[in-house]
């Protein structure tokens, strides 16, 4: 069942089109995880699906991209933090903000309209147990979240995004910054969170795809080539340049 | 054949350059760190001996300041030390505020047609020389407070109006670059969260600029504390202070005319002689110790910060 459907999608940037008449469907409680060489539009795309486009100046999105069971069209919602809300971002780099642990995962709830202090606890509790971290972190809690190391911080920023509960998770290659053990950390932690969370991952990493299994999307100058379950994305192509760019040919 | 073009190029002194460029440049490091030292041991030798002569406590707590009397000659600087404190607080306040949401303005906000004039003006009026800033203090402050507020015009408000505007371009365009360096992911990442601009700007972004921000600050202090030929045209230059509690905590304070440390040290220095002299390096020692304070008390507050503008 989708919990995502995106039809007929164009980006613009000024007069470059980055993204060409995108159709998807992103299925709910599973992964998703976009490949393609650099500048094929993955990044571009996933950024659409939270409106982080709406920074760049000049961009442009044509398209229907309806969210959740009641299918809202993301691009009407004149609040964009309640978008925001619903879809959660995790980015390349991790980005906790220079303030405590705690103040990190209780942020985005405050912001929500969270204001009983055990309530936050709990939150806090809950989300650092989700992404496994909390054993490690617990009793310095008020310590600045930038003490961490780069694996606990990413954790952390996924914990952060959680915490509010969002139905989608948007993670932005989120383990290029990464040292190998912290990656797997990482992806252990998204294969259990796909139980939970909807979640489409961009990734670099052929590798990292078919170990998270799921659903994968392969673009290519700004179109989809080819979608379909992972495993049969990687073992058997039906196009000519999946299978060119899985074998390593380009990219 | 490769070894007939290698023998064209002539084997260059690579360690000796390399040598003389590395002392050359330790050489003009050390003529800047020099001069501080020069400057620190003149006035000090100068003024700590004074200040002594006068009696240490009599010299900062006293109130009367009559250098040239004939039989007894009084060094109470107590007046001065209060007139540049209270207007360096008060300038602080106003052009700090100011200031720093310029500065956002300028970082965040501001559309890309108004950001280059506006940019032009506030590093101008940075430029602007003092005496030109006192000038303005003389033709319209010091006549609108005349006509508008008890006193002469020639009043403290002058000085902490004048001072609030002359703080500006220091904190505006230090707390824009602090600002500004600040990774851009910070900002992302609030706004992924469901922040608004504005929230993600002022909870996050700004709180992460702190450090630079304090050292815009710390600096904008600087300049009000030093700052001597704007504040001579519109102080009225009087040597006194509130007399008791309760005339401190009433607004006649802000009419009366003052004179601060500096701008008592330049009216003086021209005729001053012997002891007299020596007093106004000992004014010197505590301005100078005023400073350093101000900067310890920035690498103390900033401690735990990180100076993103250092970083990158």
């Amino acid at each position: 069942m989708p919990n995502f459907t995106i039809k007929n999608a164009n980006l613009y940037y000024s007069d470059f089109q980055a993204l060409k008449d995108i159709n998807l469907n992103i299925n709910d409680k599973n992964i998703t995880t976009f490949i393609g060489p650099s500048g094929c539009g993955k990044s571009s795309f996933l950024r659409c699906l939270n409106r982080m486009n709406d920074l760049v100046d000049g961009a442009r999105v044509t398209g229907k991209f309806l969210l959740g069971n009641d299918e809202t069209d993301i691009y009407k919602i004149s609040d964009v933090s309640e978008l925001r809300k619903r879809v959660g971002m995790v980015f390349q780099k991790p980005n906790p903000f220079p303030m405590t642990i705690y103040d990190n995962i209780t942020y985005g709830a405050k912001m929500h309209g969270i204001k009983d202090k055990k309530k936050l606890d709990d939150i806090v509790e809950k989300s650092l147990r989700d992404v496994a971290i909390w054993e490690e972190v617990k009793d310095r809690l008020k310590k600045s979240a930038l003490g961490l190391s780069g694996g606990q911080q990413q954790r952390l920023c996924i914990a952060r995004t959680i915490a509010i509960e969002p139905e989608v998770l948007l993670m932005d290659e989120p383990t290029s910054a990464l040292d190998p053990i912290s990656t797997i950390k990482i992806e252990d932690l998204v294969g259990n969170l796909k139980k939970d969370y909807t979640i489409v991952m961009v990734t670099h990493n052929m590798q990292q795809a078919s170990r998270l299994g799921g659903h994968t999307a392969f673009f290519l100058n700004g179109e989809i080539i080819e979608y379909s379950k992972t495993s049969l994305l990687f073992s058997n192509p039906k196009e000519k340049q999946t299978e060119d760019y899985i074998t390593g040919r380009f990219g | 054949m490769t070894k007939g073009v290698s023998n064209t190029f002539k084997k260059r002194n690579v360690n000796l350059t390399e040598t003389i460029a590395k002392i050359f440049f330790l050489v003009c490091s050390l003529v800047s760190a020099l001069t501080l030292f020069i400057i620190i041991y003149f006035i000090f030798t100068n003024g700590v001996p004074a200040m002594f002569q006068v009696g240490f406590l009599d010299f900062i707590t006293g109130r009367t300041w009559a250098p040239e009397h004939n039989y007894a000659p009084q060094f109470g600087m107590l007046p001065m030390l209060y007139a540049s404190l209270i207007s360096t607080f008060f300038a602080f306040i106003i052009g700090s505020r100011i200031g720093k949401w310029c500065a956002i303005y300028l970082a965040f906000f501001c559309p890309k047609k108004i950001y280059k004039p506006l940019k032009t003006m506030i590093e101008l009026l940075g430029g602007i020389p003092s005496v030109i800033y006192g000038f303005f203090g003389v033709a319209v402050i010091v006549p609108f407070l005349r006509n508008n507020f008890p006193g002469f015009g020639n009043s403290l408000l002058a000085v902490i109006i004048i001072l609030s505007m002359m703080v500006l371009p220091t904190v505006i365009n230090l707390s824009e670059a602090a600002l500004r360096s600040v990774p851009k992911h910070f900002f992302e990442g609030a706004l992924a969260l469901g922040s608004t601009k504005t929230e993600a700007i002022f909870e996050i972004v700004t709180p992460a600029a702190r450090a630079g921000i304090n050292g815009a600050f710390v600096l904008g202090i600087g300049r009000a504390v030093g700052e001597t030929m704007a504040v001579i045209m519109v102080a009225g230059n009087v040597s006194q202070m509130p007399g008791s509690i309760s005339e401190f905590f009433s607004t006649s304070i802000f009419f009366a005319p003052v004179r601060t440390m500096t701008t008592g040290i330049a009216l003086e220095m021209s005729y001053a002689s012997g002891l007299h002299r020596d007093t106004l390096f000992g004014i010197g020692v505590i301005l100078f110790t005023i400073i350093i304070i101000l900067n310890i008390s920035l690498t103390i507050l900033n401690r735990n910060e990180t100076n993103y503008a250092k970083e990158s």
